[in-house]
């Protein structure tokens, strides 16, 4: 992901990513709303044709993959309501980006305290 | 005339609301983080302040992309909470404080900052949290507040020296405030952490500990930073440090660390609470 900042593992939420992102973000955001989640999941084929998404965005809802989501043009905060109807937190989708397991993520937070 | 008294800084996890609504305030986990609250308790006890100015991030609640203001100020006589999507249970509305609001618009309008108004407006767990943490028994026990958000969602974002200047303008609207009355200003959110990409997980303890250093006697090293220094120090979510940072540009007079508590992790994040004390400039010189 090529941005101003160029930091490595850090994606920046620019405007090139909330031109590419913003179906993905708006149907995300909508499931802050209850009926919008059950909507979804009751069809979400459906659902992500109403809010128009890309392919690669509807190829990233269906693996449920947070770094695809993300270079689909997905933002965290918008994202993190996703992961919320499938009762996932941050670190569930943290473990899940960096491959480690949630035991092992969650080792390595308490780690940073020492 | 209105008087800052002090400040007081927090994490704004959104899993502290979660323990909360779980009742796990002395589970071992939860313990430490929840007990640095009690001088925290005894220090709004001692001072009584009657209004709180809140600067946090909005985290998709009440914006979205379609309108991102860079900053914003509620002006309402209320504030409602509303689910977010992963199962906080949603908050009683917190009272608001419109007169104060329209000083701080009016006043911080003319020091050239240019700030979208909300007469209705819903405020997330970055509000929320932070006032469950200081006032325990709930919204009616809470006292009113005026929400001040600064955007951290979508680049670019302003400048931390801008935040700074941006808090120096609050700090005068409120004392050129004429009712009588005792403000305190909460910063929410950080320190350091990241959500998203590979490096998500990344806390620098080093780099918080000198933020909460800096914050009380030089905060100009904090309002130096670029944010492209911020996120690689702090993580891509640790620029809510803006928000402290604008906390910290309001009071101009003399500042003190009252308390000071760090605590890794709170959930993915380096969790910190801060208590300044304030004399204002001009109760200062009225002593000399
Ligand atoms: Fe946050």
């Amino acid at each position: 992901m090529d941005d101003q900042f160029n930091i490595p593992g850090t994606p920046i939420f620019d405007g090139t990513q909330a031109r590419k992102g913003y179906a993905l973000n708006k149907m995300c955001y909508s499931f802050n709303d209850e009926l919008n989640r059950k909507t979804f999941l009751a069809d979400e084929e459906a659902y992500m044709r109403t809010y128009g998404l890309s392919e690669p965005q509807k190829e990233a809802i269906r693996h449920r993959n947070v770094l695809e989501l993300i270079a689909a043009g997905g933002n965290i905060y918008y994202l993190a309501k996703f992961a919320g109807i499938f009762g996932l937190g941050v670190q569930d989708v943290g473990a899940q980006q960096t491959g480690m397991s949630l035991e092992a993520f969650k080792e390595m937070l308490t780690a940073h305290g020492h | 005339m209105a008087r800052i008294i002090g400040a007081i800084a927090t994490s704004h996890v959104p899993s502290i609301g979660g323990a909360i609504a779980k009742g796990l305030q002395k589970d071992p986990y939860w313990k430490p983080f929840f007990d640095a609250f009690d001088p925290v308790h005894d220090w709004l006890a001692r001072n009584k302040p009657d209004v709180a100015v809140v600067i946090y991030n909005d985290h998709g609640l009440n914006f979205f992309l379609d309108q991102m203001p860079t900053f914003a100020v509620g002006a309402a006589e209320s504030y409602t909470n509303a689910d977010e999507g992963w199962g906080l249970p949603v908050r009683p509305p917190y009272a608001g404080d419109s007169e104060l609001s329209w000083q701080i618009i009016d006043k911080v309008m003319a020091q050239d900052f240019d700030l979208v108004t909300c007469q209705e407006m819903q405020v997330d767990h970055a509000f929320v949290v932070p006032m469950q943490l200081l006032w325990p028994d709930g919204g009616a026990k809470a006292i009113p507040a005026v929400p001040v958000t600064i955007n951290s969602i979508q680049h670019p974002l302003p400048r931390a020296e801008r935040c700074f200047r941006f808090g120096q303008a609050i700090g005068r609207a409120i004392e050129s405030f004429p009712r009588d009355c005792k403000v305190v200003l909460l910063a929410t959110g950080g320190l350091s952490h990241q959500l998203d990409g590979t490096r998500a997980g990344f806390i620098n303890k080093e780099f918080d500990l000198w933020c909460m250093d800096k914050i009380v006697n030089d905060p100009q090293a904090l309002a130096s930073l670029t944010t492209k220094e911020i996120i690689e120090k702090a993580g891509s979510q640790g620029v809510e440090l803006m928000c402290w940072i604008a906390m910290r540009g309001a009071m101009q007079g003399h500042v003190s660390a009252a308390f000071s508590k760090y605590h890794i992790p709170v959930s993915n994040t380096g969790g910190a609470v801060m208590v300044f004390d304030h004399e204002p400039v001009v109760h200062r010189l009225a002593a000399e």
